[in-house]
């Protein structure tokens, strides 16, 4: 099963990164951009079905892959 | 008294800070490699600056699985004075040590220049014998030395007198042209709610000989050392 974590920064959070990107799009003519959020993809391979696959990516993800300080994530399954 | 410095794979400040500790301070310093089970007899632990796993995924982020931050943990969980320096706050942060967490600055530069600090609190064993009124300057060198932490964390920190360093300018105003990374309420340092665990982003340890350009950082180094001194006394009574 492949996984991915998509994880972003909270909304709380300054994305510098986000905004100058953002600043980028507007000069470069690309109008009504309202927001932009710039965090991490990371693709798993793993072994199981996607209950305990699911299960044991959410208890990893929140102890090492994302910082619950500052990120949000989601998980999304292929088979 | 003696005392440990953590090396990371990445770590490249920790050569300077048993320097310090040993050459300018004549205290027995053993440098502790990330893999050790144990921190030994240590009175103190430093962990130091650098780029620790090359600060894949976040900063500080694999560093804190190491087996000797197992027993750094132990250790301060038992008491024990534990200060990281950069990396090492971020190391702490990660680690849950500490609140918060230090993320990419607010310029998105690296930043490496002299800073002026306040010391929001002096009530601390890393800031005790600073004299009042005086500010130190320190030199910072980081990416991400950008201090956050939710609303409610803030105002426990305010509240607990938690923070111990603040970004201030040459005048001691503090402003927003003086925060060199967009930390919030400025902040350059902060220690736990037991006061044993701390983390700043400047560098002390680059400023602790005069030859070097400055020696506030020694204060700091200094602070420790008293308290450690003035706890034996007490613990022999």
């Amino acid at each position: 099963m492949k996984a991915k974590v998509i994880i972003t920064p909270k909304r709380a959070v300054l994305d510098p990164q986000g905004k100058t990107v953002q600043t980028a799009l507007e000069h470069m003519g690309c109008a009504g951009v309202r927001d932009v959020r710039i965090g991490k993809y990371i693709e798993i391979e793993m072994d199981g079905d996607r209950e305990t696959v699911e299960a044991k990516l959410s208890e990893y993800a929140d102890k090492f892959l994302a910082n619950p300080n500052i990120e949000d994530y989601r998980l999304v399954f292929e088979d | 008294m003696k005392f440990a410095v953590l090396q990371f794979p990445g770590s490249n400040c920790d050569q300077d800070c048993v320097h310090v500790l040993r050459s300018v301070l004549g205290r027995p310093t053993e440098l502790l490699w990330h893999k050790e089970y144990s921190v030994g007899d240590a009175d103190a632990v430093f962990i130091p600056g650098g780029f620790s796993y090359g600060d894949y995924l976040r900063t500080g982020s694999i560093a804190r699985f190491s087996p000797v931050m197992g027993a750094v943990k132990e250790f301060a969980e038992n008491g024990g004075h534990v200060f990281g320096i950069c990396n090492g706050f971020q190391i702490l942060c990660e680690a849950g040590m500490l609140p918060g967490a230090l993320i990419r600055n607010r310029s998105l530069q690296f930043r490496c220049e002299h800073v002026y600090l306040q010391i929001a609190s002096r009530v601390s064993p890393f800031t005790g014998q600073i004299p009042e009124g005086k500010n130190l300057r320190l030199p910072i060198a980081h990416g991400e030395g950008n201090y956050f932490c939710d609303d409610e964390t803030l105002q426990s920190l305010e509240a607990n007198d938690q923070i111990l360093f603040q970004y201030v300018d040459a005048e001691g105003d503090l402003t927003d042209h003086a925060n060199p990374n967009g930390s919030l309420a400025n902040i350059a340092g902060i220690c736990n709610e037991k006061r044993n665990v701390a983390g700043m982003m400047p560098h002390p340890e680059r400023a602790a000989e005069a030859a070097l350009g400055g020696t506030d950082g020694r204060l700091i180094f200094e602070s420790l050392i008293a308290a450690l001194k003035t706890q034996s006394t007490l613990a022999s009574v």
